[in-house]
């Protein structure tokens, strides 16, 4: 993401920051999601939760949902954003496309 | 001995011996012995990666306590395990390519190899060996006494011949196969937990009556089973999110689960590993731990945590399936087992006895000492496991926090920040390890420190210390080489 001044980053590692800030925003969407849910929901006195496909909703919408949504995310993700690089040196200076 | 159970057994055992076998014939052809014996020449493909990754930190949850947790706790640990998820894509995430090309750069095989070339110091790289040695070892030793009860309970041997039945599995094809033999039986061993949870989970619920009367018994029984908060209200949401560090992203600081973030072909295998990683990490975990929970109406009064999951396999499904299923526990020991072995032999051959005691070895030389010190390894962890001492069930508990709390910044600083140097990465490390003995025994006494898993304070503090040493001491900036080191 930051250039340094003296020596520009090569594009490669470029490239490699932005999809490492991409991993650390999933994690933040992931922890909301499952924080969000969870002790929302799940703080309401037992009697009172109502079950979503025979779970209660808190576990339901935080545990699988949540999962699922982050599969889906990642998908997405590697589907439309992640970059296919070579991690060589040998071939071009700065790393052709692999495929 | 109940032979039903007991033949799907031997035929994973079998199974596995043949992975073995096939990886040392590949690597008879291979040129570098040692970046093949470590790393697999860096060639996994999509599949294996992600399995070899779910097999060697999925573990991490067995080390909680895993299903027999569950099983006391109610679906508050359930929540707690989901925070796994993110290991399935956050390590390959982060560390990314970056590290792959760096790794390749530095020609590194192991962790240490690239502690070594960022920081270029020998304080360093013998510190970190050292902990892998003692962390490592002691978590290994732990989990051979875990497989031993395991085989112990499924064919009624005495614990030492069972412990010396999973020892010798374990050793022989570790020992000659390296890592390419422990990646693919990672990957045959996850399928199995992947099959294995699905069905016991299946096999549980239809034993509880259903869904509904499950959650209706046990709201009978104890309405806070169901809640996120734990069987006497104890997990607070602090507590609970601090897993988030323990094993969830922090895991990016384990030197068995960074160096399979070096090990793979190319950003293709590296994208198939990310949704493979994270459904497969996410399924196993969300299984697993809701059979601990399903088991308790099933099978009351388990006193025992580690008997829960064999216990409800015998209770709930035909023998031959419940050997297949009985599988998978072993599977995710013996994959741990063997990552973990094979790192701490890593640790003693290429990041000590090359580096500093005999730097001009030979490829046969190395190979040699890599597979004695291997064994010798295998068999002091053996001895270790007949009769195994109070210090070392405390030191396997700690050992992945530990690890984290030495690690974590070293690792993702050295990456991404210039300015990290060599006093930066030691104060880190040092502060890192030692608060977090110091506050886990805090902790065990007084009850957690600011009600967060002792994890939490180091992996803080250590990163206050790497930035400050970093600035404080030679402050410059370090740039990567720009091609392969000669």
């Amino acid at each position: 993401m930051r250039t340094s001044e003296k020596a520009p980053l090569e594009r490669r590692f470029r490239i490699a920051h932005r999809e490492a800030c991409i991993g650390v925003t999933l994690a933040v969407i992931n922890i909301i999601w499952w924080y969000g849910f969870a002790y929302t929901l799940g703080s309401k006195p037992p009697e009172d939760y109502t079950y979503i496909f025979g779970f209660p909703a808190w576990f339901f919408w935080s545990c699988i949902v949540g999962f699922i949504v982050m599969v889906f995310l990642v998908y997405i993700v590697v589907k439309f954003v992640l970059v296919d690089m070579s991690l060589e040196d040998d071939d071009t200076e700065d790393g052709g496309q692999s495929k | 001995m109940n032979w039903d159970v007991l033949l799907p057994l031997i035929l994973f055992l079998a199974v596995i011996f043949f992975i073995g076998v096939w990886s040392n014939r590949k690597m008879v052809k291979s040129t570098s012995f040692l970046s093949d014996y470590f790393l697999g020449s860096r060639e996994l493909g999509g599949l294996v990666l992600a399995m070899t990754m779910v097999a060697t930190y999925g573990s991490a949850s067995s080390f909680l306590g895993g299903p027999g947790a569950a099983y006391s706790i109610g679906l508050g640990w359930v929540l707690l395990a989901m925070t796994q998820v993110a290991t399935g894509y956050f390590v390959l995430l982060v560390l990314g390519k970056k590290f792959a090309i760096v790794a390749r750069r530095y020609k590194a095989v192991t962790l240490i190899d690239f502690l070594k070339e960022r920081y270029n110091s020998k304080p360093v790289v013998l510190l970190s060996a050292l902990s892998i040695i003692i962390f490592l070892f002691a978590a290994m030793a732990a989990q051979w006494i875990g497989g031993a009860y395991l085989i112990q309970s499924i064919t009624g041997l005495t614990y030492t011949s069972a412990l010396f039945v999973f020892a010798i599995a374990v050793l022989i094809y570790v020992i000659i196969g390296g890592f390419r033999a422990v990646a693919f039986t990672d990957t045959f061993q996850g399928i199995v937990m992947f099959i294995g949870t699905l069905l016991l989970l299946i096999g549980v619920v239809i034993a509880g009556g259903g869904l509904d009367a499950i959650f209706n018994d046990l709201m009978n029984e104890n309405p806070n089973l169901v809640t996120p908060y734990g069987q006497d209200g104890q997990l607070t949401a602090l507590y609970v999110s601090s897993f988030w560090i323990l094993v969830g992203v922090g895991v990016i600081g384990l030197p068995q689960v960074a160096v399979r973030a070096m090990s793979y072909r190319d950003s293709r295998s590296m994208h198939r590993a990310l949704i493979i990683g994270t459904i497969v990490v996410g399924f196993i975990m969300l299984n697993m731990h809701l059979i601990g929970v399903f088991a308790r109406p099933v099978l009351p009064g388990i006193e025992v945590a580690d008997q829960v999951i064999p216990l409800i396999a015998l209770e709930v499904l035909p023998g031959w399936l419940a050997g297949l299923v009985l599988a998978a526990p072993l599977a995710a020991m013996m994959s741990t087992v063997d990552s973990l072995l094979l790192l701490v032999s890593s640790s003693v051959v290429k990041d000590v006895y090359i580096n500093y005691i005999k730097p001009d070895a030979s490829n046969n030389h190395i190979m040699k000492v890599s597979m004695g010190v291997t064994g010798f390894i295998g068999i002091g962890v053996f001895i270790l496991a007949i009769n195994p001492p109070e210090l070392l069930i405390m030191l396997n508990l700690f050992a992945f926090g530990g690890l984290e709390a030495a690690f974590i910044w070293p690792v993702v600083l050295g990456l991404y920040w210039k300015y990290g140097n060599k006093y930066g990465a030691l104060a880190s490390m040092i502060t890192g390890i030692v608060s977090y003995i110091a506050i886990f025994q805090y902790n065990s006494v007084y009850g957690d420190l600011l009600g967060v898993h002792a994890v939490v304070i180091p992996v803080v503090l250590s990163l206050v210390a790497f930035v400050v040493f970093s600035l404080l001491i030679k402050r410059e900036a370090y740039y990567f080489p720009a091609k392969t080191m000669s």
